[in-house]
Parts: C-alpha cells; structure tokens; sequence
C-alpha cells in the first residue's frame, strides 16, 4: 500500500494532485446503489479481481460497520468516488452493505425513544 | 432469518419474554419468530433501560458474519447497528461543524460531495465535464447511543440552494437542529424554510457567541416567524453535554410530534 494515509496528497496551489476520478478509473457512477449512510463491513473474504491500492484501502476501513460517508471522509475522497470503489468491493464479496432506508421512519415511537434514550446515557 | 427458526436457544427465548410482556397484542410475536423478535425489545427499552441484555437473539446472528466467506447478507441484519441521521443546519459560521465536532465520539470527518448545477438526478455520463459542476463539504460525526442504534450527524453545506440537488442528504434523515447566529438571525430563514417545505422535524439552537446581544427564545420564535410547537433552545455549540441536551430537546419534540399526530389521526 504505497498511498498516504494522512489523505490526499495536496499541493498548496494546485490542489489535489491526483484528480478524484482517477482512482475510479474515470467512472462517476457507482455500480451499486449507494448511500452515504449505508453501512458497509469486509466480508473478510479477499477480492479475487485486480483492484487499486484505494481498494485496499477502503477494505481496510470498514472491519466493523461503516457508514459510506465516515469511509470517505477518512480516504479524503468525494462521496461518489468512494462509493463507486465500495460498489466494486461489493460486487467481488469483500464488503457486503445495509441501506439505512427501511430503518429511519422518524415517526417510529419505538425507535425514537431508543434515540432519547441513548442520548440521555450521553449526559 | 428462516434460520432462526429452527434454532432451539431463540425460540425458547422467544416464548420466555413473552409472559414479562402482559401485552394482548402482537399475536405474531411467539410464532413469527426473527422479525418480531428483533422488534419486541424495542418496544420495551423504554420500560426495560437494560434493552440490550434481553437480546438472546443477537447471539447466533452476530456471530456469524465474523466466519471470513461465509456468504454474509443474509446474515446481515443482526450484525448491522440501525444507523441514524440527523442533519446539523444552519447559515455560514453559525458554529455546524462545531457543534458537530463538540458532540461527536469521532474526530470530526469532512465529506465533499460533487454536486452538477444541472441536477443531481439528471446526469448521463456524456459531457458531464462541460456543466458546471460543484464541490460541496459537509461535516460529519458519530454518537452510539447502545449496541444497535449509531446516531450520525451530518453537517450540512453552508449554501443550502444546494440542499434542492442533493436529496440524499436529507433522505430518511430523523430530523434537524438548525442553529442560529444572533448577530446574523436572517441566515437561519432559508433552514427552516427547507425542513418546512420537506415535512423534516427541527429545533432551532441558539448558538450563544460570545459578544453577541442575549434575546430570549421567544424573541427569536417571533424573529424567525416559527409555529409554536417547534422548540427554540440556547446552546453554547462547542461543548458536548450542551449540544446533547439540543439533540434531546429534538428527539422529545419529535415524538410530541408523533403522539399528536397519532391522537388527531
């Protein structure tokens, strides 16, 4: 893993110097619907395809589950970068994804009294 | 989570809570096994505080993820934390990504999105390099509130025209704070004019600036022009146990907003 893990290697006037695409190999769209509070977790199953270092990465990152937005922030990549790398970890085993949707109806009585008190726990 | 069934140690379990529970209802919760097993301690936790322990079910289940091949999804459920969102909102310097940053367990992580002008819904993948396309930053952080229930809080971008071409944000989202700068109370309209036209609970968080003039929350209820059940609170946004009690006063005004909702209904 020859890549930086203190984010993307800047320059102060030019920016980033390797352009975000192209550790997507230019692609924009994710092969695999996505959201940026979908939980991803390594299978722990080792891709078989020729992927990026950022794959690596990314694989890395996510051994408990990890929301796609916490993945990015971390590899310092545009959410639509990070996800069309976790869209290929998904379709070679190695992570496997929970969308958040079906579970955040924020008119669940039941759900948000857990949220209160959880948060009260916090005081 | 067929599986589930035809597992000695859950359904017996299952059959044990069913007593602590005198409730008539939910006739499906002895037999119907995973599903509503999984949802009966829910129910409970605000009675039981000690939800988690009386959770025989997570046993088998959160285990088996951890066997490295082992075709997982179906498996996932159990394994995955319910992952929840709220939006942190608010004009340029109200204090968002301190407020995130105060209350998170997690260095505060920035996450950049780009978004096209054109709309976010509408791009084909030719010429996507010729719209003018933007880079937009949102803050984010983590609560975990107990072993099945994570609280995430995104930060919101600062311009919120555009908030219109990222529904994503605001997708499945519990609700929002929106925090308000005194000095500068006419930039927290176009908040709260979002969440309005969106149908998304919110309070608004006075976030208390040193220097700035103190009004009191029905000067600034009147000054925004807010109905009078949404809650206005004073926060000082760089301290946990303040934006806590803001997340509360937020989730308690959301279930107010349940409970009537279910009485008029």
């Amino acid at each position: 893993m020859t890549v930086a893990k203190d984010g993307p290697w800047l320059d102060g006037a030019a920016g980033r110097l390797i352009r975000p695409y192209t550790v997507s190999g230019g692609r924009t769209r994710p092969a695999v619907a996505l959201d940026l509070l979908t939980l991803v977790i390594s299978t722990g199953s080792m891709p078989q395809a020729p992927l990026g270092p950022e794959h690596g990465e990314v694989l890395g990152l996510c051994p408990a589950p990890t929301p796609v937005a916490e993945i990015a922030g971390r590899m310092g990549l545009p959410a639509t970068v990070t996800k069309i790398l976790l869209a290929d970890l998904v379709q070679c085993g190695a992570v496997t994804v929970r969308p958040p949707s079906r579970f955040q109806d924020p008119t669940d009585q039941s759900l948000l009294e857990a949220v209160l008190d959880g948060l009260r726990r916090q005081l | 989570m067929a599986y589930d069934d035809s597992s000695e140690p859950v359904s017996g379990s299952a059959i044990d809570t069913a007593p602590d529970t005198v409730a008539p209802p939910d006739p499906g919760a002895a037999r119907a096994g995973a599903p509503s097993a999984a949802r009966a301690p829910e129910q409970r936790s605000p009675a039981h505080e000690s939800a988690p322990a009386a959770r025989p079910a997570d046993g088998p289940a959160a285990q088996t993820p951890a066997r490295p091949g082992a075709a997982p999804p179906p498996a996932g459920p159990e394994a995955f934390p319910q992952a929840l969102k709220v939006l942190v909102a608010g004009g340029f310097g109200a204090g968002k990504t301190t407020f995130v940053g105060a209350v998170s367990e997690i260095a505060p992580l920035s996450t950049e999105e780009l978004l096209t002008q054109v709309g976010a819904g509408l791009d084909d993948l030719t010429g996507v390099e010729a719209k003018t396309s933007t880079t937009v930053a949102m803050d984010f952080g983590r609560i975990t509130l107990d072993a099945h229930h994570v609280l995430y809080l995104f930060g919101t971008p600062g311009q919120e025209r555009f908030w219109f071409l990222w529904d994503e944000l605001c997708a499945g989202a519990l609700g929002a704070v929106v925090l308000a700068d005194t000095r500068r109370l006419e930039q927290s309209f176009s908040a709260v004019d979002f969440f309005e036209q969106r149908g998304i609970g919110f309070v608004v968080a006075v976030n208390e600036f040193d220097g700035a003039f103190r009004y009191s929350p029905d000067e600034i209820r009147s000054a925004i022009g807010l109905a009078p059940e949404v809650p206005v609170v004073l926060c000082d946004a760089r301290t946990a146990s303040s934006g806590i009690r803001t997340l509360v006063t937020l989730v308690q005004h959301l279930l107010t907003s349940v409970t009537a909702g279910e009485a008029t209904s």
